[in-house]
């Protein structure tokens, strides 16, 4: 309790027009604005979305590319709690809050793309279209954000002070661990295996039947580049949040995950050649689509890779988190790719979609709610740094 | 129970939805299974 | 002949309608699916169509759809492709050819798939296949997610985008609640030209069939839609290739269906699967930390022990070394106290000489 108070003296003290919040102001202003737009002019009013393109940036960014980065929850917190390395302990917390926040962020972003979204709970629990692939997308979106919540609010528990309750929780996080591990692989290979059911729009290059795997893999090095890259970020803005404990195993941290990353981003192109050997579609690589998908693979996947490789072995921190923020890039490429620059490849060029600065301004203002929430939260909740009152319990 | 099916799109949407409801089954019914397993084994953290 | 193949085909139909209700079910036969046994579609013959858009004004029609822009007899509209929209769920397309004079007329709407894409990618089963052959949709349950949109490999469904609280999802739905009440689909009625034909698909199938061998040269050998992505019950005839009129020709003939059986049936296993293997992978890491945690007890323990050992040693050595000292203090006290006797003594002796010789 008296952290609470002192934080909001803290609070008050500071100058609220740091350039970050007047940035932050103006933007969720203007989301706010466009918000009202969208419903109550519906989606035409805001979207470029059309007859062929009926999934735009929301789809392509809020929900592919978000879930892609909220992957770093499940990686750290299987490493920490299922394969026992406990050194990764400090890197969980705010893991967990990220994949958190993603999630509630994507659940937020199709709200707004939906036609209905007072509907959305309609596939959980009012008629089931079990063989659909965004069937499986929406029960695991649901389940997982439950999980995900449950395994946050230990940090929200210690900071409004009720022991019992946050003791509760933590006797489930082996449980929650194990479900969220299983509910997040499910759930990042089912995004990929959404594009299966239309071999005859999505690019072969990029179009494979292991569509589901590719998604799956590349999440994990993208929860990987993402925990680093966080990592940096709260460094350079939140070091005074972070205590001892968290500072001497963040370097640690950061070494082992790009190491990890690198070895799977290998095998991700290995995979890729493989996947590109079965549906013989090799001499694609020689068009311009080739030059693209080339561009993917090798400026975004192997060049990483080998840099993180060169990182992790000389120990170059520096270079570490430069190629984190280049990783994260090229998976954000790769869901735009296959979800909307590959995706109705076929079309003439008149009637290819581009996304109209409204449904821009939309991305940009849940993306700044969700960078604003994980300052209030890690500025006030033992995030960062362990809760002086559970450090003992913490180590179990 | 013999029911019939004319596509397989109908075909699947059953069998789906009984596959997840076993699927339901297996996520909270393993986990139980792992406490009596384990639950004579000393008090320390056996789930 | 008074009759026109059209009607009759019609009559066929509404004369069958009746036998659907109860819904004699052969059953499934093993894990192959033909579709529903006698379901209707309609054979569009390309050929006889003249593009005078009456089947457009008729859709309109029957389905309540708002006034177009243009009016329907209008046919300037024809000099643009139109894509399907949510005003429009049938639209004619006028395709001209340098090598010939005459245009070729082809209309679009929902093929009906017999595995539509858009219903096995319907989250909420708001989209299914009817045993007329219709493929129907229920906004009452629609969340406006635009999957079926995205699955559809003809670019069917549209979507009311400019509506803000009751979206829907627009198609063609094969005029299916006429064809429950004995009537022919709206557009084919309207037709003039017999370029549509309504009746039982495997009739149809016939029919077309029949076509192609009675007129050589006048049709391409090729019925769309008897095997595109699993067959459609909407099927067409025509005279020249079938990608020259906008139609693909490279979907292939695997059903919507099977491409994502494979992910689908992967997700159950996966989950149970991984319940075992990471509680499995868990338990290890555990058991793991446990022999590590007992290793290290038991070298605690033995260190322990052995270091006891050595004090003990030590204490015993340092007892003999204490002893030893303290016999050698002893003795050293002793031997002093000796020394200092004697010394005493050897001092009182020449004294008491000394004595003796003074006193005597
Ligand atoms: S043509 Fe498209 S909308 Fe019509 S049934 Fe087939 S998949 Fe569905
Ligand atoms: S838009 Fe409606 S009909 Fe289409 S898939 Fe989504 S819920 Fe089903
Ligand atoms: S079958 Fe009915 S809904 Fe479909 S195009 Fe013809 S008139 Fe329109």
């Amino acid at each position: 309790m008296q952290q609470i108070s002192a934080s909001l003296k803290n609070a008050a003290k500071t100058s609220v027009w740091t350039p970050f919040n007047i940035v932050a102001g103006i933007i969720i202003a203007v989301g706010l604005v466009l918000t009202v737009i969208r419903f109550t002019g519906g989606l035409g009013a805001v979207t470029n979305l059309d007859h062929h393109t009926p999934w735009g940036l929301w789809i392509g960014f809020d929900l592919l590319c978000g879930v892609a980065l909220a992957a770093g929850g499940y990686m750290t917190s299987a490493a920490c709690y299922i394969f026992g390395l406990k050194r990764f302990h400090a890197a969980v917390r705010p893991a967990i809050l990220t994949a958190f926040l993603g999630y509630a962020l994507v659940v937020l972003a199709l709200h707004y793309d939906v036609g209905r979204p007072w509907r959305l709970p309609y596939p959980i629990f009012y008629s089931q279209g079990t063989s659909s692939l965004l069937f499986e997308v929406a029960l695991c979106v649901f389940l997982y954000l439950t999980v995900l919540f449950v395994e946050f609010t230990p940090a929200a528990l210690e900071w409004l002070g009720l022991k019992r309750a946050r003791n509760l929780v933590v006797r489930l996080v082996l449980v929650l661990t194990i479900f969220g591990v299983i509910l997040s692989t499910l759930h990042q290979s089912s995004l990929g295996a959404l594009y299966l059911i239309a071999p005859s729009k999505l690019h072969p290059l990029w179009y494979s039947s292991y569509l589901a795997l590719f998604f799956f893999v590349s999440s994990m090095f993208a929860g990987l580049s993402m925990v680093i890259f966080e990592s940096t970020l709260s460094h350079r803005f939140l070091h005074h949040k972070m205590d001892e404990h968290h500072l001497e195993q963040s370097h640690g941290v950061a070494i082992s995950f790009a190491r990890a990353a690198s070895f799977i981003m290998m095998g991700y192109l290995f995979m890729q050649m493989i996947g590109l050997a079965a549906d013989n579609d090799w001499h694609h690589l020689t068009t311009g689509w080739g030059a693209w998908y080339l561009l993917e693979m090798i400026g975004f996947v192997a060049l990483p890779a080998f840099f993180f490789a060169l990182g992790s072995r000389e120990r170059n921190l520096r270079l570490i988190r430069w190629t984190a923020l280049w990783a994260v890039l090229g998976i954000v490429f790769n869901r735009l790719n296959v979800s909307l620059v590959a995706f109705n490849w076929q079309l003439p060029a008149d009637q290819r979609y581009f996304p109209s600065w409204m449904e821009v301004g939309i991305t940009l203002f849940i993306v700044t709610l969700g960078v604003v929430a994980y300052r209030f939260i890690a500025t006030r909740m033992p995030i960062l740094y362990e809760h002086p009152d559970y450090r003992e319990q913490q180590e179990e | 129970m013999e029911q019939a099916f004319f596509t397989l799109q109908e075909f699947m949407t059953h069998t789906k939805s009984v596959v997840y409801l076993l699927m339901a089954a297996a996520l909270i019914g393993l986990p139980l299974f792992w406490l009596f397993l384990t639950g004579r084994d000393e008090k320390k953290r056996t789930f | 002949m008074g009759i026109t193949r059209r009607q009759l085909f019609g009559w066929m139909a509404a004369a069958g309608a009746g036998a659907l209700a109860p819904g004699v079910a052969k059953a499934a036969a093993g894990k192959h699916f033909s579709g529903y046994p006698e379901s209707f579609g309609v054979l569009h013959d390309i050929t006889h169509c003249i593009g005078c858009r009456k089947c457009e004004a008729a859709c309109n029609e029957v389905n309540d759809l708002p006034d177009p822009d243009t009016p329907f007899d209008d046919l300037k509209v024809l000099q643009d492709k139109r894509p399907l929209s949510a005003t429009a769920y049938t639209v004619v397309n006028r395709y001209q050819f340098e090598s010939a004079s005459e245009p070729v007329y082809v209309k679009t709407q929902c093929n009906h798939c017999l595995e539509p894409a858009c219903a096995s990618a319907c989250f909420v089963k708001a989209l299914r296949k009817d045993e007329t052959g219709a493929v129907v949709y229920d906004a009452s349950l629609c969340v406006g997610c635009r999957y079926c949109m995205i699955a559809c490999p003809f670019q069917v469904p549209a979507y009311e985008y400019d509506k803000a609280f009751t979206p829907r999802v627009m198609k063609c739905t094969l005029c299916y609640s006429r064809i429950r009440e004995g009537k022919l689909p709206g557009c084919v009625a309207a037709c003039p030209k017999e370029a549509l034909t309504f009746g039982r698909r495997d009739d149809l199938i016939k029919e077309a069939q029949r076509r192609i061998n009675r007129n050589p040269g006048q049709y391409v050998d090729h019925i769309y839609g008897r095997f595109e992505m699993g067959g459609t019950s909407w099927l067409y005839l025509s005279p020249r290739s079938f990608s020259s009129l906008g139609m693909r020709e490279d979907l292939g003939v695997k059903a919507a269906p099977e491409y994502t059986s494979g992910a689908l049936a992967v997700v159950p296993m996966a989950v149970t699967a991984g319940v075992v293997l990471l509680t499995g992978i868990y338990a290890i890491a555990r058991r793991r930390e446990q022999i590590a945690e007992d290793e290290r007890q038991a070298a605690v323990a033995q260190t322990r022990a052995r270091a006891e050992e050595e004090m003990k040693q030590k204490l015993t050595e340092q007892k003999k070394a204490a002893d030893k000292e303290r016999e050698a203090i002893v003795n050293r006290e002793v031997e002093k106290a000796l020394k200092e006797a004697e010394q005493e003594r050897a001092a009182d002796k020449p004294a008491a000489d000394d004595d003796s010789g003074k006193e005597t």
